[in-house]
């Protein structure tokens, strides 16, 4: 995996995590004499099982990057997998118009999240907030259970294989390296690390900087949709719980944050955030080897999340200094 | 009606990394005076009081209150000793009433420790009777309720309730309007005439004759001129300049390097600028000169787009242009390099590179490479530093490493880019060492020589003086004088500080 320039021990620490939670994984499989979890095959799956969370999480990284945050991710996963297995009511034919329209929702969502961020000032945290109540109203309002179907040519998406790796992995690593040169190779990607290390400077530069917002939370908002899209295709259909259940609007801002991009903006990038997600899914692997019970995992994880920013936050103070 | 001496300080000395803040300076306050304390920006008035409230220590001196030696280790213990100083920036918290600021951290309490409010308003409202009728507001109201002057009474109202002595004001007035820059001299007669002492730090003249008792100058860290009375404006003046520029700074502009005006202003207002008239020609820098509030910046953000002129015409090399933001003045050709560098100019944790490519790649379409755009390349730009001489361990390292001058130069660099017509040096060497202003001078000469109208903007006089072909005095969002180069800072500061007076003489 090749990490995007290096700057700093920074880019770094989310690697040394993750070799350590790998560490810790096959330790605990060998001292529990469970060796059968040790294969490759049972890494990559590790991933596989989080390929909801790695998809809101990559787009989830765009926001966090120009220093916004986007809490409405959840439930726009579940209204567009509602809304994707009730257009497609189990007919093939109906399957790319039902992305279309999906998508598009993703689309508008995000530029209404970016234009409410950007032209009347709102604080991201309450305006997305907003946008997920709303969304969250909407779905009350018109769903209660399971709605529709999906096709089984769209399952394909979720179980699908080639040569032995499910489609959704290749589709979550692609979806991470077309982001990666986004932000690496394009302008419009060095513009979102000028925005979120200085909104300020960035404007008295020259730069449009509410369109760089607008764009992130976009990017951010179809990622989500994509996210519900894969679970309505791997759940065969959607319910209006879905997005709340998987806890994605706070997970993905824990991996990303864990991925060693900064809460403050302008530094960090996707590959550190698809770590955090193998590490996130790591430490559940590690639970649940040792037989952790369910209580005591949730505790760990929060104790995790907080250690792993405090080591940072204390990282970055001394390079400042 | 002086009394006894309250506090002396005698041959202070305070050092920071790299300058003498401070030289052997000793400073005293009687009883029922007003004693101001002038010099220009950066001579040390400031960290000399910091030094008598304890918020720095001395390397060598003593202070005296009431004849005892003091070693004040923190501002709190200078407070309970009756030295308060009111600074330019208040700390008062704005949701929170008068009551409540004035007996912040340590309100009364009751039993059980709930807040007596009921004694918090009783005292401030005594400590508000000692302004008579002046103040028009009352302890419950809400701070952000109050105008400037009025957060200053309150300001004073808190060193009056702790019983205060000794009373430092900084440049009060830099905030106040003529009305109520009159209240305050009430106020301040009133306070000298129950006994304390006032430090009055200013660089108004004007304040200084319709306050002082007594006049100290300084001037680079020492003190330049001590008057046991007040003198005439000129005597006070001559102290306060009267340095050696030396060859400091580049040579101005021959008649022959001086071209065609590039940006002109009509009429230009908003509402912190009147009826601006400007030209700026190619070849030429331009300093600005006037006191904090004169509407040098706000006339610099209006140019920039940033707080845009609401009435008049701009022209650029002849065209009729509108300045609505940063970027359509960039469009225009017109560039600005923010005086607070950290907030308004870097991205500190980016490279030197990604600094310096930011404006050309604002300009040049998203999807294209960030290191080629049409504009220039990052070779090029390596190039820019490089001739600049920007010194870096190399481009890629966050650009918070580099030092004020080099950081500078990035954003020069930056703007360069662009060729921009009209550049705008916004305290263009505010927090760099003396050794780099030399560089830095010799830089924005470099600039106008190749053609382009350089603006320069600085609280520094002397550097106004120094770099410029032509000065402008401004004087409440006015321009009201004009001098060439060579031009006396007696003569400019008279401008910028007299408007007021011939305005009332007339």
């Amino acid at each position: 995996m090749n990490i995007p320039r290096p700057k700093n021990l920074a880019a770094l620490a989310p690697f040394l995590l993750l070799l350590a939670a790998i560490a810790v994984y096959v330790s605990v499989a060998i001292a529990t004499g469970q060796t059968q979890y040790l294969t490759a095959e049972n890494l990559l799956g590790l991933l596989g099982r989080s390929i909801a969370l790695g998809i809101t999480a990559i787009g989830q990284t765009f926001a966090i990057l120009i220093a916004s945050i986007d809490l409405s991710v959840a439930n726009l996963i579940s209204v567009s997998a509602v809304l994707a297995s009730s257009i497609m009511s189990g007919d093939p034919s109906m399957m790319l118009p039902a992305i279309a329209a999906v998508l598009a929702v993703g689309v508008v969502v995000g530029l209404i999240n970016g234009l409410v961020i950007t032209q009347f000032e709102v604080n991201p945290l309450i305006a997305t907030l907003g946008m997920a109540l709303i969304l969250q109203g909407l779905l009350s309002a018109t769903f209660n259970n399971f709605a529709g179907e999906v096709p089984e040519e769209f399952q394909v998406f979720a179980y699908g294989q080639v040569g032995g790796i499910s489609i959704s992995l290749i589709f979550l690593i692609a979806l991470t390296v077309a982001a990666w040169v986004f932000l690496r190779f394009t302008r419009a990607g060095s513009n979102i690390y000028s925005v979120g290390g200085n909104p300020d400077a960035s404007k008295l530069a020259g730069m449009r900087t509410t369109r760089v917002v607008i764009m992130a939370h976009v990017i951010c908002s179809v990622c989500a949709t994509i996210a519900g899209l894969y679970l309505a295709s791997r759940l065969r259909s959607g319910a209006p719980w879905i997005g709340r259940d998987g806890v994605y609007d706070l997970e993905s801002i824990a991996v990303v944050v864990i991925g060693g991009t900064a809460l403050s903006g302008g530094r960090g990038g996707v590959w550190g955030t698809l770590m955090g997600v193998m590490i996130f899914s790591l430490i559940d692997s590690i639970f649940n080897i040792a037989g952790v019970d369910a209580f005591a995992k949730q505790i760990l994880r929060g104790v995790i999340i907080v250690a792993a920013v405090a080591v940072y936050a204390v990282r970055s103070r001394r390079i400042e200094a | 009606m002086s009394g006894d001496i309250i506090f002396e300080m005698k041959g202070i000395t305070k050092v920071f990394p790299g300058i003498k803040a401070l030289d052997g300076v000793s400073f005293s306050a009687r009883a029922g005076e007003v004693h101001a304390l002038v010099g220009e920006n950066g001579a040390g008035k400031s960290t000399l009081m910091k030094v008598l409230s304890g918020v720095y220590q001395a390397e060598e001196g003593d202070i005296f209150l009431r004849g005892q030696k003091v070693r004040f280790q923190h501002p709190l213990e200078s407070l309970a000793q009756g030295v308060s100083v009111i600074y330019q920036e208040f700390s008062l918290l704005p949701d929170r009433t008068v009551a409540q600021n004035i007996f912040l951290g340590r309100e009364p309490t009751r039993s059980w420790g709930l807040l007596d409010t009921e004694k918090m308003r009783r005292e401030t409202q005594d400590v508000l009777a000692l302004f008579g009728d002046r103040h028009r507001f009352g302890p419950e109201t809400l701070v952000s309720d109050l105008d400037v002057a009025q957060q200053q009474m309150v300001e004073i109202a808190k060193a009056l309730s702790l019983n205060a002595q000794v009373i430092v004001m900084d440049e009060p007035t830099a905030a106040l309007n003529d009305t109520e820059c009159d209240l305050l001299f009430q106020l301040v007669d009133d306070l000298r005439g129950q006994g304390r002492s006032i430090v009055y730090i200013t660089h108004r003249m004007r304040e200084i004759r319709r306050l002082a008792d007594r006049v100290t100058v300084i001037k680079d860290g020492k003190v330049a001129a001590a008057f046991d009375h007040v003198p005439e404006t000129g005597r006070i003046v001559e102290a306060m300049v009267g340095r050696d520029i030396g060859h400091f700074y580049p040579e101005p502009a021959t008649p022959e390097e001086i071209g065609d005006a590039v940006l002109t202003v009509r009429g230009g207002g908003n509402d912190r600028l009147f009826d601006i008239d400007l030209e700026l020609r190619a070849g030429q820098i331009t300093g600005f000169a006037g006191v904090q509030g004169a509407g040098r910046t706000a006339l610099a953000l209006a140019l920039f787009g940033a707080e845009p002129f609401e009435t008049g015409t701009v022209t650029v090399d002849g065209k009729s242009v509108s300045l609505t933001s940063p970027r359509s003045a960039a469009k225009a050709g017109i560039a600005m390099l923010p005086g607070d560098r950290k907030a308004e100019g870097l991205m500190l944790m980016q490279s030197v590179r990604d600094n310096g490519m930011i404006s050309a790649r604002a300009f040049s379409g998203t999807l294209g490479a960030p290191d080629k755009t049409p504009i220039t390349t990052l070779d090029q730009m390596d190039a820019l530093f490089d001739a600049f001489d920007l010194r870096a361990a190399n481009y890629e390292v966050e650009i918070q490493s580099l030092s004020g001058g080099n950081q500078q130069k990035a954003i020069v660099a930056r703007w360069l880019s662009l060729a921009p017509k009209v550049l705008i040096f916004v305290e263009p060497t505010r927090g760099i060492d003396v050794n780099t202003k030399a560089g830095i001078y010799a830089q924005m000469r470099k600039l106008a020589q190749q053609g382009a109208a350089v603006m320069a903007i600085s609280s520094d006089l002397p550097e106004v003086l120094g770099i410029s072909d032509r000065v402008l005095v401004m004087s409440d969002g006015n321009i009201v004088a004009e001098f060439g180069h060579g031009a006396s800072e007696t003569e400019v500061m008279h401008a910028a500080t007299e408007a007021h007076l011939e305005l009332e003489a007339s």
